[in-house]
């Protein structure tokens, strides 16, 4: 009985290479002098290093720990000392440097104390889970998705299809092919371990017809076992995940959704193998099969290569003619990598080095224009215009782009295989995702901005209103007061004759008191009143150039702030006096009324929620069990939730700060100025500061940094000349 | 040593678009030998004419715009334009007519939209309207088919020749001829004349044109079979044309409709479907955009060929769906893998 295979659209039929290096047995790279393990050798956060320059490790040592949930740990590869922890070339589009741990080997091969686990039947899954993703598993086949977070399936999902991705439809690599053929026993325990975990009704193992050894290895492995070797026709791109899900079972993986969504989990061959060493053998991912090939090549084939070795130690061992070389891609020739130099280590997700001459892989030919022969349409596999989606690209209009569904494209290079214009489409689409992807960072950022800034505001509002509002209700309170005053002098004055005189001196005290409060009081309201309608017109000022987009938005705001400031100092003072005025002093409010206090408890409570939050998240991450998606968002919500609280509680504390600054100042001008010396000093050591470093780094506006550390430079010197007149009168 | 750092794919199918083109040329081979064998020379004369005019159009014109000259001529698109306006062209015609025809076509048609893959147009079938509006009577006038009558034989090279240069045949008198699309519209309703007329009475439809119809049909064959064009643009449109032409023809008035073999192969019918309609630079794009768009240019050449001002019409019928091509790729784009149902439309302005 055979089973059904699904055609996917599209594909295309490059030459296979695979002869070259497909008939020689799998062969041990030779220890290299030093191995560069990099921190990130797979998609999520990098590893954090446990190790410091000059310890000794051992071979399968942890030597960086897992920083999050879709993270994973790297382990040393060979015994050794720690030679240095820094940038160090790798594999990287952008030939940027990353962090890597340099070990040089002792050449001893000591492996630290294994914990093999035979029997994981006995164990819980979380255990077997933790020891997967101890061992640092990612996607062998080229993406290096941590595959614990594939296997660590949530308990509602039911899985039905647990598929092998033993395709390998790039063309030149065989890896996973020889593999298959010399290990496929191991390759079956580590497909069983899989089953185990996640429970599906059928397992499958997807091969091409192109590897008829394989392919027989495979089905004598699986003999007896509930495991089905599909044989699928040989066509690229069969072998990326979503193809080979719908080749195997008619199911679609819903765009941007996971096969887990339609109960498949689909893992790679060499992840399999990775993952009975882990269980079986209590050995970390250090080591995998990764394929030499390409003319220059003398001693093409398979290779078990240590991760972290140089690409350059390995080729050499292969008998790379490096006259002959002329290009060097990690990875086959349809999505693999330039490498622009050969020091770069061996990671994870190396499944091959490919070192072609000219010949072989001759330089592209110069892009023609395109006349729209849908060739490229036949050949994609998941259905789109590439035609259109070029001139959308090129023509900046991304929003067409999207809506023709570029994010749906999985960059596999069929369509620029066949582009008779030789015309990178790929590299259009690349061009175009990266413009939407920083568009729509820039409008996130932006549109944060400005929650930020209404935010503020309307918090700055009802701090406003409150303080109205309390204003409203002193004043009534005093006048309430002021009229039973008023009304107990008159009613005892029948009662008491002798009283008489007091009573009637009474108003008399109260006018000559009065009378010079009055003017003192006029005087603090007129000020209140100018400088509130002097920071109204600041503010309105602020809101005309923030729509304009004007360049001063930032003075502005310091001036709306410092004449906020001084418009309540000044209110303050007024109704201070007003209140000393009418002899009625106020009762010392009770703490919880103080908006200050109000806010930290705010705070306190908002970051406990947080923290308790992040708790039950980390738990859930490892148990492995939970909605961590749900729990992670609360976690990011209740995050800035608490960064918000804080960042109000600071504010209003510095609000505060400056209002006592302020108060005080007006009592002493030289104080006041003495002050504004020393604030502006720190200003103006800030403004270098910055400029310095961005005069190191060589990044951001220099000459707006400039301007602004002379215009603090002025400002000190204004402050300082006006310290001195003061203290000189 | 600096190795050379691109980005992937690192492969590439052999060939290129002058490949693509070349094949397009090779298909139109069995059209031009039974137009050779039907109308004597002319053909061959106009196709020669008409490509080296639109050799040296397009290469002053990439001059003009300091464009590689070598680099552009061997994409052969240039040739092509210039051998499917010369196939559309009159044996009969005049040198200049080829040469105004193509260098407008080269010219305008497609350099001033920005050359090659720019052009909203097909510019062979721009240069031949505009020859049918200014010069219809040129146009419209073609020669016997050879065998017709008794008398009638293929013009030799020397006096195709001299009727292409000179405008006369010494010891010719009459050497027009009207085209079974012609003579049908003069006497369509007259039975008596339809049944008699020699012109329309070939094996299977018109004499002679049928041939040239199997020709490039042919040639359109194997176009199809090396995947240089689809199945979806001729397939719409001779399945449009066939049920158009066979309601008419059988429930309609066989006297007034011509019938279904007639519309298939006469005239430009098969040149248009397979080599004209085809241009993947004006035609929509996605495979069902292709079949609207072909059934279109089916449509329109029966209503024009049977109630229009022209005999026939492939040429107005494919410049009015190149039209109409972009807003056709925008409503019958594919249904993307994962995606419930295909998008129609622009984007969604946010």
């Amino acid at each position: 009985m055979s089973r059904r295979i699904w055609d996917i659209p599209g594909g295309i039929h490059p030459p296979e290479n695979k002869a070259q290096s497909a008939g020689v047995s799998i062969r041990q790279a030779t220890l290299p002098e030093r191995v560069y393990i990099p921190l990130q050798q797979h998609i999520g956060a990098p590893a954090k290093p446990i190790v410091n320059v000059g310890d000794r490790v051992l071979k399968g040592q942890k030597i960086g720990e897992a920083t999050g949930f879709v993270s994973l740990p790297v382990h040393a590869s060979t015994s050794g000392v720690v030679e240095a922890i820094g940038l160090h070339p790798v594999q990287h589009p952008s030939q940027i440097d990353s962090v890597c741990i340099t070990i040089k080997s002792d050449g001893e091969e000591r492996w630290i104390e294994r914990h093999p686990i035979p029997d994981y039947r006995a164990h819980s899954k979380k255990e077997i889970l933790d020891r997967i993703r101890d061992a640092g598993i990612a996607g062998m086949g080229g993406a290096g998705f941590p595959s614990v977070v594939k296997l660590g399936v949530k308990s509602d999902t039911k899985i039905e299809q647990l598929i092998l991705n033993a395709v390998e439809c790039e063309p030149y690599i065989t890896a996973d092919d020889r593999l298959m053929q010399e290990r496929a026993d191991q390759i079956v325990a580590g497909l069983e371990i899989m089953a185990w975990l996640v429970e599906p009704k059928e397992i499958l193992i997807g091969i091409e017809d192109n590897k008829p050894h394989a392919i027989n290895a495979m089905r004598k492995a699986c003999e007896g076992k509930p495991i089905d070797v599909v044989v699928v026709p040989t066509k690229y791109p069969s072998g990326g995940e979503k193809q080979l899900i719908h080749l195997l079972t008619g199911k679609e993986v819903r765009s941007g959704g996971l096969p887990a969504d339609v109960g498949v989990v689909c893992q790679n061959t060499g992840t399999a193998y990775a993952v009975k060493r882990a269980v079986l053998d209590g050995e970390p991912l250090i080591s995998r099969i990764t394929t030499l090939t390409g003319d220059a090549v003398t001693h093409k084939g398979n290779y078990e290569v240590l991760l972290g070795t140089p690409v350059a130690d390995l080729l050499l061992q292969a008998g790379l003619q490096r006259d002959r070389m002329h290009r060097l891609v990690m990875g086959g020739p349809m999505m693999g990598f330039s490498i622009h130099d050969p020091s770069v280590p061996v990671v994870k997700t190396t499944n091959c080095l490919l070192a072609p001459t000219e010949k072989e892989f001759p330089d592209p030919a110069p892009e023609q224009p395109c006349i729209r022969c849908g060739s490229c349409a036949n050949a994609c596999p998941v259905n789109l215009l590439p035609q259109q989606l070029y001139w959308f690209a090129k023509a900046k209009e991304f929003d067409k782009a999207a809506h023709f569904n570029l994010f749906d494209c999985i960059e596999c290079g069929a369509c620029a295989y066949v582009c008779p214009s030789s015309i990178p489409l790929v590299q259009y689409y690349r061009f175009a995702k990266g413009s939407i992807r920083t568009a729509e960072q820039e409008a996130r950022k932006s549109d944060h901005a400005r929650t930020r800034f209404e935010a503020r505001k309307a918090r700055h509002e009802k701090e406003e209103q409150e303080k109205e509002l309390k204003r409203q209700e002193r004043a009534k309170a005093a006048a309430a007061k002021q009229a039973t005053k008023k009304e107990a002098p008159v009613k005892p004055a029948p009662v008491a004759a002798d009283a008489a005189p007091t009573a009637v001196a009474m108003p008399a005290t109260s006018a000559t008191d009065t009378a010079g409060e009055p003017d003192e009081l006029t005087k603090l309201q007129t000020a209140a009143a100018s400088t509130m309608k002097r920071y109204k017109d600041a503010q309105k000022a602020l809101e005309t150039a923030e729509k304009a987009g004007s360049d001063h938005i930032d003075a502005l705001r310091k001036k709306v702030e410092q004449l906020k400031a001084k418009a309540d100092a000044a209110k303050d003072a007024f109704i201070a006096a007003k209140n000393a005025a009418k002899a009625e002093p106020e009762a010392h409010k009770p703490a919880h009324d103080d908006p200050l206090a109000a806010l930290k408890q705010a705070s306190a409570d908002d970051f406990n929620a947080y923290k308790a939050a992040e708790e039950a998240l980390q738990q859930a991450e490892a148990s492995g069990s939970g909605d961590l998606e749900s729990l992670r968002t609360q976690v990011a919500q209740l995050k800035a939730k608490s960064d918000a609280s804080k960042a109000a509680m600071k504010e209003a504390r510095a609000k505060e700060k400056e209002e006592i600054q302020a108060r005080n100042a007006a009592a002493d001008p030289v104080k006041q100025a003495k002050m504004e010396v020393a604030k502006t000093q720190v200003l103006l050591k800030k403004a270098r500061k910055a400029l310095e470093a961005a005069q190191a780094s060589g990044e951001g506006d220099i000459a707006a940094l400039t301007q602004a550390v002379q215009d603090a430079e002025a400002a000190n010197t204004q402050a300082e000349a006006h310290l001195k007149q003061l203290e000189g009168a | 040593m600096a190795l050379l750092n691109v980005t992937s794919p690192h492969l590439h199918k052999p060939g290129n678009t002058g490949a693509f083109m070349r094949q397009v040329i090779y298909a139109t081979v069995p059209g031009i030998a039974v137009l050779t064998h039907f109308f004597g020379w002319g053909t061959l004369i106009n196709t020669v004419l008409a490509v080296l005019t639109a050799l040296a159009c397009e290469a002053a014109i990439l001059k003009i715009r300091q464009k590689p000259i070598a680099f552009y001529l061997n994409d052969y698109s240039a040739v092509v334009t210039a051998l499917l306006l010369a196939l559309a062209i009159p044996p009969s015609s005049p040198w200049w007519l080829t040469v105004v025809g193509t260098s407008f076509a080269i010219v305008v048609a497609k350099h001033l939209y920005g050359g090659l893959g720019m052009n909203p147009f097909n510019p062979a079938m721009i240069g031949y309207v505009l020859l049918l509006i200014s010069f219809p009577k040129e146009m419209t006038t073609w020669l016997p088919a050879s065998g017709v009558t008794a008398s009638t034989e293929a013009l030799n090279l020397l006096q195709s020749l001299q009727l292409v240069f000179t405008g006369q045949i010494s010891g010719v008198d009459a050497f027009s001829g009207a085209t079974p699309l012609d003579t049908f519209r003069t006497y369509a309703g007259q039975p008596e004349v339809l049944d008699t007329n020699a012109v329309l009475h070939g094996l299977m439809a018109g004499y002679g044109w049928e041939w040239v119809n199997v020709a490039f049909l042919l040639g359109g064959i194997y176009l199809i079979w090396r995947r240089i064009i689809t199945w979806h643009i001729p397939v719409a449109m001779l399945a449009a044309i066939f049920f158009l032409s066979g309601f008419f023809n059988t429930a309609v008035d066989a006297d007034n409709y011509g019938s279904i073999l007639f519309h298939l192969l006469s005239g430009g019918t098969m040149l248009g479907a397979f080599f004209i309609a085809t241009d993947p630079v004006t035609a929509a794009t996605s495979a069902k955009g292709k079949l609207v768009y072909g059934a279109g240019i089916g449509i329109l050449v029966y209503v024009i060929r049977s109630w229009g001002g022209y005999p026939d019409a492939v040429a107005f019928s494919v410049l009015l769906m190149n039209l109409a091509a972009p807003t056709i790729d925008y409503y019958t784009q594919p249904r993307t893998y994962g995606h419930s149902k295909p998008n129609k439309g622009l984007a969604k302005r946010s």
